[in-house]
């Protein structure tokens, strides 16, 4: 049985596997030092299709099949997935996944959505209640440009804490049993709003998301920084992780060099012009699904608590004079 | 030669205030537009624009403020010439031409051409 | 969890830690981008003024021309990189405002020829218009009533 530590982590009892990842990407990201870990990179933005949310579609369909190739498992397998993206209503993966004839859930926490999936995935499969499940999530640069940006080719100069959201799919395999990473338990966050308003600083909003679950996470299991190899946050970025290592020292905790992005990890944040790094879900995603995965199987990492975050906003309420709610679930995997 | 690089001075002395307003305040590129043409209007009002036309031709026209100043200029025109009405007529038919050049060749663009990612 | 800090101050501390712009290096691009394309600009005044175009058909004909290259370089993918290195340089000028309007229509061609291009081609530059052109009819209401005044 799974067991409730304090108010927050679920310690888990059947410790869910992860039984394999997979990730594709554009070609920006294919230029970035993760390169050689993605399946595949995709140098055309239209990915073959007519529009930028059908070539997310396309992405996040083609990493879900790339996954079922690896994983050497046949889509009747498959009892549920669980995905989402950053578009309106959600529509890049239930596009994606409208031909697959698979029991899906779709979800919605902006950057946070990858390990919001893996979150209840792991609980589900903990309880008995589905063998093997998808968790996937995906964002496309130009499909969140003109969604809460500006069209491509409108001229404007990007602030000094601005992102880039990621071209990319990612997805991994959760099963009751295999070889691979354990997820062992699991923190889903509170949604958190400390007042920033501009959303060209989503680093800034979602760093106190990410540090009030990491806190209830050691909190709750009585584990200290020091056990984990590192804390992968989802897409901070540059500023962001800043601002989180301020907040755990004001907290009273030390992270040391444990603090780890996927935002600054998937591009050279000093020549591809991505200011404080990569964001959005299928930043997250990509990287945890092919480079976390890979440190694993080669024994580098042993124990990663992965905390996605997300900002919570719309473009209509932050023009409404709104502030920006934030979030962040963790996920504590261990080899 | 001289005009040109009066133009270069004067349109890039221009384009430093704006570029002051991005830097330093939290409006957004939306609104400095907005405030560029609604200033070209005032000054255009009080006949204050000109001189910098006289002074710099293409550096004075050729930013927002100078379509801001068209519009006051056609419609203080227009006023005289035939009163009231020309309140309504004034600063469109001095635009016009800016405003159906961009609409035109917006569309033709639209038509031949599509968005692109840059790396 | 107690909370350590509060809005305010994490707000204050935000402010501080965040990086600024280099406010030197983004004047100098403007003003090297904003005046070359006013010079572009001055250069085409001038092959006017060589016909014998009188000053008001000048001015006409130098926007038209002017909002033509922004479309232009718009259409080809070209405008988008200038603005990044000259920021207010480039949407400034009256090539600035033909991108903002060429750029959505080329961004919605996708929904269509009516509700994508027709309808979002003033997306960004439909405020210049609206506020432009309702305070030239201010401006035309004050000095038709100080002409009736004077």
């Amino acid at each position: 049985m799974a067991k409730l530590l304090g108010n927050q982590t679920v310690l888990l009892d059947k410790q869910p596997i992860i039984l394999s990842g997979a990730a594709i990407v554009g070609k920006k990201e294919g230029d970035g030092p993760l390169a050689k870990y993605f399946d595949d990179i995709v140098d055309d933005e239209y990915a073959g299709e007519k529009t930028f949310e059908a070539a997310e579609s396309r992405i996040l369909r083609d990493a879900f099949i790339k996954l079922l190739e690896k994983s050497g498992k046949a889509s009747t397998d498959i009892n549920l997935i669980l995905s989402g993206d950053l578009l309106n209503q959600c529509t890049a993966a239930s596009y994606a996944f409208r031909d697959v004839d698979i029991p899906y859930l779709g979800l919605y926490g902006a950057c946070s959505t990858m390990s919001e999936s893996m979150t209840i995935a792991s609980m589900l499969i903990d309880g008995g209640s589905i063998d093997y499940a998808v968790c996937a999530a995906s964002s496309h640069f130009c499909s969140a440009e003109r969604q809460y940006r500006f069209p491509l080719e409108y001229g404007s100069q990007r602030t000094p804490t601005a992102q880039w959201t990621v071209t990319g799919a990612g997805a991994v395999l959760l099963g009751k049993k295999g070889q691979g990473p354990r997820i062992t338990s699991v923190t889903p966050g509170k949604i958190i709003d400390e007042g920033i308003k501009d959303s060209n600083n989503m680093g800034a909003a979602m760093s106190p998301a990410a540090c009030d679950t990491i806190l209830n996470h050691l909190n709750d299991t009585g584990r200290t920084v020091d056990d984990m190899d590192i804390i992968l946050t989802g897409d901070l970025g540059s500023f962001g992780t800043t601002m989180l290592r301020e907040l755990l020292i004001k907290n009273g905790i030390d992270p040391k060099n444990k603090l780890s992005d996927c935002g600054t990890l998937i591009f050279n944040l000093e020549k591809q012009g991505v200011v404080c790094g990569g964001s959005g879900c299928g930043c997250s995603a990509s990287v945890f699904s092919t480079y976390i995965l890979d440190q694993f199987s080669k024994g580098i990492l042993n124990r990663v608590l992965f905390v996605a975050t997300g900002a919570l906003l719309s473009p209509t309420r932050i023009q409404q004079g709104e502030t920006i709610p934030s979030i962040a679930h963790a996920v504590l995997v261990e080899a | 030669m001289v005009s040109i690089l009066k133009a270069f001075l004067l349109g890039g002395c221009i384009c430093v205030i704006g570029q002051l307003l991005v830097d330093l305040t939290k409006i957004t590129p939306a609104r400095i537009m907005v405030i560029f043409v609604v200033t070209g209007v005032v000054l255009g009002l009080f006949n204050l624009y000109q001189p910098l036309i006289d002074w710099g031709g293409a550096g004075a026209t050729v930013p927002l403020t100078g379509f801001g100043n068209t519009l006051a200029k056609g419609v203080i025109k227009e006023v005289d010439e035939s009163g009231l009405l020309g309140v309504f007529i004034g600063g469109v038919k001095a635009g016009a031409a800016g405003i159906t050049a961009a609409i035109t060749f917006g569309y033709i663009m639209a038509i031949i051409s599509k968005p692109k990612i840059k790396s | 969890m107690k909370k350590k800090i509060t809005k305010h101050e994490y707000q204050a501390m935000v402010e501080e830690k965040a990086p600024g712009s280099h406010i030197l290096k983004d004047l100098l691009f403007a003003f090297i981008t904003g005046g070359v394309i006013c010079s572009v600009g001055q250069i085409v005044m001038l092959i006017f003024e060589g016909f014998g175009a009188d000053m008001q058909t000048r001015a006409s004909a130098t926007s038209i021309v002017m909002i033509f290259l922004g479309a232009f370089l718009t259409g080809i993918n070209v405008y988008d990189d200038i603005a990044k290195f000259g920021g207010a340089g480039a949407s400034i000028p009256i090539t600035g405002f033909s991108n903002s309007i060429v750029s959505p229509a080329m961004e919605y061609k996708k929904e269509g020829y009516v509700m994508g291009v027709g309808a979002k081609m003033f997306l960004i530059a439909g405020p210049v218009l609206v506020y432009g052109i309702f305070s030239s009819v201010v401006a035309g209401l004050v000095y038709f009533i100080w002409k009736q005044v004077m």
